[in-house]
């Protein structure tokens, strides 16, 4: 492990490859969410609104210049850190991001380990007995969780853990109304009411976070179990675990040692891949769980034409992107030493 | 107020999950709403809708308007008794040139300031040069400049007319002719923000029944009771906490397990089952001045001819429609007997019925015998009503020869090509008029160029009766001929062809008292009691 400097300029060089590509997304997306047929201006314009109204609106929102100008002074808040005003919720673009990432992430990160943890043990039990009850369950468990959306699903656990029995609290978002939010110090409100010592509202934030994780956690158990298992079979399949396993080595160091470690590159792409689609398609189960997160907030700006938030919407996915896939490379090295950043 | 003080209160009141809506005590209401509150100024550019109800639950106005019984227990706003809010009298001047308010001499806003004939001036001059909503809608009113308010004394204030309107005093009676504490929103202005608006966007400067707690965007908004409000009987609930909940099966479930004590707005359909499983208590009353309508656009060439227009009116199955789009909430629009209007009554059924015989030999006399194609679009924020009422449209239609392909617009993109372009040939519409009046629905629906007609018609002759009666008292010999002239002419022309009147439905725990509709269809929690 000489190298730790080096892997440092690496992935400094990787994040400066990383600039071009988001100032293409800066331009692409001003000029799409521009290109959106419908008029901020005659939205927002109220109920009376006449045609005097709505150039007064537009001249207001600043809409009423040419393309260039306005492009020039997004640049401009940009070099400042100032995404903009959100007109569908009337806080500034920052502000909005920074409250509801977290909540987004929240989720998504606990649906994820939830999902790991279910379906890699799945896989690789499932590839480890193909064609048995377990890889069977393995099958049924995948396709049901894919095939079912997760709006059906949000609300088939809200009916039975809430509606019917009860042992659930009111989906009303991350918190019950008796609770207070936690002081942010991460924004996750369970590391927050810990950091706090607060346990009733850690409590009430598990709570309010288990029925919306579990609907997600269920729609990505697919793809992690699916890759998982075939990972698995491929490298069990492979001449170094018959060796091993001639050798008189043991089934589990067999399989984890030398199946699982090799079977992991692609799994931990498939990782990736997953959480990145998460943190944007869950959309619906922050509908029907009143999340106050990303997805619901970049769907209302899209109806609404509102330019700002759908912008900053866009160029914060594309950072966080980035920055996973940059992390998925880092995970790649440690796994597979063959593996250099550069490649 | 911070966190502890917050958890002190709430472990003082019996607040707890575990002892939902009975146990709150009858001082504490939660309400859920689909949509998120995205200001706190109603006369901000770009404040929504679902926003509107902060100047009503924590802002208050002059005048106000009184309620009435529907005849079955519900309570509805009142459009032709004005009642005083922050005036205790108004006299309007022997000449009919003006109008003098006295302030109630005890109102004080919520920082303990006396409401001041200043602060008023003040709003009013905001309100007509602020632009945006706030100007259109005191323009309405035949409010337009800052000179017409004159402030007398301390506790008067006097509105000069530009001209004699009956609109004058109900529009400053609106949710947007709010009062502002003038002295604390100078506090914050600057020379780019002359009118306080950021300030105001995210601070209660109001007198109103409740102060703003707290205000979690996105989330909540929780209001408290002001103590010292004078404006009208104390509130009976403490606290209210407004929730936006987006999805409508989620806030069915929680008014069916009492979690929350009003979902407020709730669809036809979940109306209908609440009622009929009696699982909550359902509120259902007729929303004022307001019209579902089918629209044909008269840029697309066969709507050009009225004989087209009136055979799809003839080709609507209105009934089925009222049962399986609108729940049989609200009020039928059709089968009037008479082609001639016998009341000025708005809205009004118009005479049409479902006649396929009729509407084939209308459209047979014209050169689009054989029928067209045509998109219908609805406004995808309205499905829940818009789509079922597209699909029997689609299939009385279709009975003629009209093949018609159902378009859904999203949001912005709806006002956009449906009102503002006028680009869509065929569309399901609702408008609604704040000012109860015939000729003021007319106004925004029916004249050349206006953003809610859809309809591109234009008429003279109805253009000239909508100026002629628009600021004539109703009481006026003249007034009643003119709005049935107006009438006869739409029934005949139908650039607008009515469905029905909407409803505004709500669901309540049966303990809930007090629940009334207003024509503004944003909850007013003031009434509200725990039985």
């Amino acid at each position: 492990m000489a190298k730790p400097r080096a892997k440092l300029i690496l992935i400094g060089h990787r994040l400066v490859q990383a600039v071009p590509t988001l100032i293409g997304i800066i331009i692409v997306t001003f000029l799409l969410t521009r290109a959106l047929p419908g008029d901020p201006a005659v939205y927002f314009a109220g109920p009376t609104a006449d045609a005097a109204t709505i150039a007064q609106v537009r001249h207001q929102f600043g809409f009423d210049r040419s393309l260039p100008v306005q492009f020039w002074v997004y640049c401009k808040q940009l070099s400042t850190g100032d995404l903009g005003q959100s007109l569908s919720t009337g806080q500034s673009v920052a502000q909005e991001l920074l409250a509801r990432l977290p909540a987004s992430l929240e989720l998504t990160l606990t649906a994820l380990l939830a999902a790991i943890g279910i379906a890699v043990p799945l896989g690789i039990l499932a590839a480890t007995r193909p064609d048995s009850w377990v890889d069977h369950l393995c099958r049924f468990v995948v396709t049901a969780g894919v095939s079912l959306p997760t709006f059906f699903t949000g609300l088939a656990l809200i009916y039975v853990f809430y509606y019917q029995l009860g042992w659930s609290p009111a989906p009303m978002g991350r918190l019950d109304i008796q609770f207070i939010s936690p002081p942010g110090i991460t924004g996750f409100y369970v590391i927050d009411s810990l950091l706090a010592g607060d346990f009733e509202t850690f409590r009430a934030a598990v709570g309010q976070l288990i029925l919306p994780a579990a609907t997600l956690a269920l729609f990505t158990l697919a793809p992690i179990a699916r890759m998982t298992r075939a990972a698995m079979l491929q490298t069990l399949a492979g001449e170094f675990v018959r060796t091993a396993r001639a050798a008189g080595l043991s089934r589990g160091r067999v399989l984890m040692s030398y199946a699982f470690a090799n079977a992991l590159m692609p799994v931990v792409t498939t990782l990736g891949m997953v959480f990145s689609f998460m943190l944007g398609a869950n959309v619906l189960v922050e509908k029907v769980f009143a999340w106050p997160g990303i997805g619901s907030f970049a769907i209302d700006a899209l109806v609404a034409s509102d330019y700002a938030s759908v912008q900053g919407f866009v160029l914060t996915m594309a950072v966080l992107f980035v920055l996973l896939n940059l992390l998925v490379d880092i995970v790649y090295t440690l796994i597979d030493p063959r593996v250099g950043l550069a490649a | 107020m911070d966190r502890r003080s917050f958890l002190l209160g709430a472990s003082v009141l019996p607040f707890l999950r575990a002892l939902p809506a009975q146990a709150a005590g009858g001082d504490t209401v939660v309400i859920a709403i689909a949509d998120t509150i995205n200001s706190l100024d109603i006369q901000r550019a770009g404040t929504n809708r679902p926003a509107y109800q902060v100047s009503i639950n924590a802002y208050d106005r002059l005048l106000s308007f009184g309620t009435k019984d529907l005849g079955n227990g519900v309570i509805v706003s009142d459009y032709q008794t004005l009642k005083g809010e922050l005036a205790e009298t108004w006299q309007v001047a022997e000449d009919g040139l003006s109008v003098v308010f006295k302030l109630k001499p005890d109102a004080t806003f919520q920082d303990g300031a006396p409401v001041t004939a200043d602060d008023v001036k003040w709003s009013y001059d905001r309100a007509v040069s602020i632009g945006g909503f706030a100007t259109g809608q005191f323009g309405a009113g035949r409010l337009e400049k800052t000179e017409q308010f004159e402030v007398v004394d301390e506790k008067t204030i006097r509105i000069h007319f530009l001209r004699r309107s009956k609109l004058t005093l109900p529009d400053l009676a609106t949710p947007i002719a709010i009062i502002y504490n003038a002295k604390l929103v100078k506090q914050h202005v600057s020379a780019a923000d002359p009118w306080g608006a950021e300030f105001v966007h995210r601070n209660g400067c109001g007198s109103g029944a409740y102060k703003i707690e707290r205000w979690d965007p996105g989330q909540q908004l929780v209001y408290v009771r002001n103590d010292s409000w004078k404006s009208g009987p104390l509130p009976k609930i403490r606290r209210v906490i407004i929730r936006e909940v987006p999805s409508q099966a989620t806030r069915r479930a929680l008014i069916e397990r009492s979690d929350i004590q009003l979902s407020f707005d709730i669809t036809g359909r979940d109306a209908d089952e609440l009622a009929k499983t009696k699982k909550a208590k359902v509120v259902s009353a007729p929303i004022a001045n307001t019209e579902i309508v089918l629209c044909p656009n008269l840029i697309f060439e066969p709507f050009r001819d009225k004989k087209v227009r009136q055979a799809v009116a003839f080709a609507i199955p209105y009934a089925q429609i009222f049962e399986q789009a609108a729940y049989k909430l609200g009020v039928p629009m059709w089968g009037a007997k008479s082609a001639t209007p016998t009341t000025t009554a708005w809205p009004q059924p118009f005479p049409y019925d479902t006649d396929y015989d009729r509407a084939k030999s209308l459209l047979g006399q014209t050169a689009y015998k054989d029928g067209f194609e045509v998109p219908l679009s609805i406004d995808l924020s309205t499905a829940d009503w818009s789509e079922p009422t597209a699909l029997l449209v689609q299939e009385g239609l279709a009975k003629l020869g009209i093949k018609t392909t159902i378009n859904r617009v999203p949001g912005a993109n709806w006002r956009t090509l449906a009102l503002a372009q006028k680009k869509l040939p065929l569309i399901i519409d609702a408008f609604g008029g704040w000012l109860d009046t015939p000729d003021y629905y007319f106004y925004w629906t029916y004249l050349k160029d206006k953003l809610f007609n859809a309809s591109s018609w234009d008429s003279p002759e109805l253009a000239g009766l909508v100026e002629k009666t628009l600021d004539m008292e109703q009481s006026n010999p003249e007034y009643a001929p003119s709005i049935k002239r107006m009438f006869e002419i739409a029934f005949d022309e139908v650039p607008r062809i009515p469905l029905w009147q909407p409803a505004l439905d709500s669901a309540m725990v049966p303990a809930l008292q007090g629940y009334q509709t207003w024509f503004h269809r944003v909850p007013d929690a003031r009434p509200l009691a725990i039985a």
